[in-house]
């Protein structure tokens, strides 16, 4: 009984979810955007306005900026690197059949079930810190003079926590593609004389790359938003040697209370997410075709 | 090129023992065929031999050189697997090169082979296509090419037309002994279709449960098998078999006869009995005869006019009776 008057009662039906939630994503966006053009500081009550593209100026011109910009390359780019590759060389060890084998899986997935904070806090304290580290100590055992992480390679160290943390999730994800290879497959390259590393390379690894680009899609989204690793950890610094674009709209409008200023960052983020989300598509993208 | 020997070869997987010492001799360009009910260590047979598979015992001779501890690569096999296992992100053309490839053969004289290859399989117009484009013929087809650009001592065959539908299969069993043909390498074939066996093979290794139980031409299997099993398993419909006091008639604990060597009539014979079933299929008639010697299978011509519920005179040809004593091997 699809007559007109149902099909527009379960439009009427279904519109106040649709609405809510087209709000929920407009509403915010809209006012980001509105402020963006609006002088509009916490510590300079009364002196608001229009302003134009001035908060866009002084963000894109600050000299922070583009080390953010590059930062935030290098933390995404360094991360999906160590865990698309450290992934498949777990997925390929985890899928030995070895004794005990469920145990080392939930252990290897262990650190996703961490949150951000805390585990940020854990490599800080116990494995960074040049006195009560675990690396400081070993560097003495050795009797060399402990590394300052976090002071001297603040951004590769936060590259590695965050890629701790999304290792488990590349592996589990690689090692469900590697166990769905039919290994007539590999029989047959074996009997067509391939190598072990010839197998890997024109046999596994084309198999892996589907599996492998819906990691770096998910990743790279979530790895943009990287903020609390950082916050906790560095705090941005030394300098700005740690700032993500991410962090650094954070500074504008929270610590500098420029609320104009970062709405003008958030909406330059939004833009740059969308530059790298489409240029992921064109290169890999192709991938996920059937 | 292209004679294998197994000397004693047992496999076990852990304690169960799936292949009992077992000795077989492959002769240079014969056409060997494995064949019995699954699970009776065919597939494993042919996956020791192409090295898939470490034996637990014994020893693999290929061309008179042992080859037993040899990586598959190195014994010149060439092996075609039941789902074909091609490789699903490379064109035809890149499957059927990828032997020469990691063999690395100057790529001109790879191309060449190639499209000799593919001339040889009708695949010239499919190279560049994907194998998920392809249809399980030309599946098939392509798998095979991927073996014959090897130049092979033998070919391994681990059934290879299971996946194909009824008509297609008969075609690809013909391609297959046509290429035997023209090739005169040596294939071993693994199936458990006695009707593929018996058209293809030059020699039918029969087996069950990892045991040889009998090894000949399919002549010499149809017409004295060895024991009640190859009796049974070779000939379709299957072999009629009648115990008691009929046997003891012949000196015998079991007898056996062919539906085809048993005259049936309306009117008059031997044994009487009562049709359950009849099928009609034109050129021939079968029968399912009860009778006080049990179920007996009959095969009739064409115009044979019995049908379900009718009574039948069954008359067995005496001098094509089998004899098996209370072992159950031929006397």
């Amino acid at each position: 009984m699809s007559t007109q008057a149902s099909r527009s009662a379960a439009r009427l039906m279904i519109s106040p979810s649709v609405i809510l939630l087209f709000l929920w994503m407009a509403v915010p966006l809209g006012m980001t955007i509105w402020f963006s053009f609006q002088r509009y500081n916490l510590l300079m009550p009364g002196q608001t306005g229009f302003v134009g593209f001035q908060n866009y100026e002084y963000f894109l011109t600050d000299p922070a900026f583009f080390t953010a910009l590059w930062n935030t390359l290098a933390l995404v780019g360094g991360v999906l690197l160590i865990t698309v590759i450290g992934g498949m060389l777990l997925a390929l060890l985890l899928d030995q059949p070895v004794f005990g084998q469920g145990i080392v899986r939930i252990l290897v997935i262990a650190p996703f079930f961490v949150m951000p904070t805390v585990s940020a806090l854990v490599w800080k304290n116990m494995f960074y810190n040049p006195v009560n580290g675990i690396f400081g100590y070993i560097s003495e055992f050795f009797g060399f003079q402990p590394y300052d992480y976090l002071a001297h390679a603040p951004l590769l160290s936060i590259t590695i926590i965050v890629a701790w943390q999304w290792l488990p999730f590349a592996t589990l994800i690689l090692l469900t593609a590697l166990q769905s290879l039919d290994s007539e497959q590999l029989e047959a390259a074996e009997m067509d004389g391939a190598s072990i590393w010839s197998r890997f390379i024109y046999i596994m690894v084309p198999h892996l790359s589907r599996a492998a680009t819906v990691v770096i899609l998910i990743q790279t989204i979530f790895l943009l938003s990287t903020f609390a690793e950082i916050l906790v950890t560095t705090n941005g610094g030394p300098g700005n040697a740690s700032t993500t674009l991410t962090y650094l709209v954070y500074v504008q409008s929270l610590l500098q209370f420029d609320v104009g200023g970062g709405a003008a960052g958030g909406v330059v983020a939004v833009i740059l997410a969308n530059i790298v989300a489409i240029f992921l598509m064109r290169m890999i993208g192709k991938n996920l075709e059937a | 090129m292209g004679q294998i020997e197994l000397k004693g070869v047992t496999k076990r997987f852990g304690d169960v023992e799936v292949i009992p010492p077992l000795d077989l001799m492959i002769d240079e360009g014969e056409f060997v065929v494995f064949v019995g009910p699954s699970g009776c260590g065919k597939s494993t047979l042919l996956r020791l031999i192409a090295g898939l598979e470490d034996v637990s015992g014994g020893h693999i001779e290929i061309d008179g050189a042992d080859a037993t501890d040899l990586p598959p690569a190195k014994r010149s096999l060439a092996m075609v697997f039941q789902s074909y296992a091609l490789y699903p992100h490379m064109s035809v053309r890149k499957n059927i090169a990828f032997p020469l490839k990691m063999a690395k053969i100057d790529p001109a004289v790879a191309k060449e082979k190639v499209e000799n290859a593919a001339r040889v399989l009708n695949l010239g117009d499919y190279l560049e296509r994907r194998p998920g484009q392809l249809s399980g013929g030309q599946r098939q087809r392509v798998a095979i090419g991927r073996a014959i650009v090897r130049e092979p001592a033998a070919f391994l065959f681990d059934e290879p037309l299971s996946n194909l539908d009824a008509a297609l299969r008969v075609n690809m069993r013909l391609e297959i002994s046509e290429l035997h043909q023209k090739l005169k390498t040596t294939m071993v074939y693994v199936t458990h279709d006695q009707v593929e066996a018996m058209t293809m093979a030059d020699k039918i290794v029969v087996l069950r449960a990892g045991h040889i139980e009998q090894v000949g031409s399919p002549l010499e299997l149809y017409r004295s098998p060895r024991n009640l099993f190859v009796a049974g398993f070779i000939g379709s419909p299957k072999m009629n078999f009648i115990e008691g006091a009929e046997a003891a008639k012949h000196d015998a604990h079991t007898i056996g006869i062919r539906p085809e060597h048993t005259l049936v009539s309306a009117t008059e014979g031997r044994w009487k009995g009562k049709v359950t079933v009849s099928e009609h299929l034109g050129s021939d008639t079968f029968l399912h005869v009860e009778t006080e010697h049990g179920l007996i299978n009959v095969r009739g011509d064409g115009e044979v006019s019995l049908h379900a519920g009718d009574t039948a005179y069954l008359s067995p040809d005496e001098s094509q009776l089998h004899r098996f004593d209370a072992q159950g091997m031929a006397i």
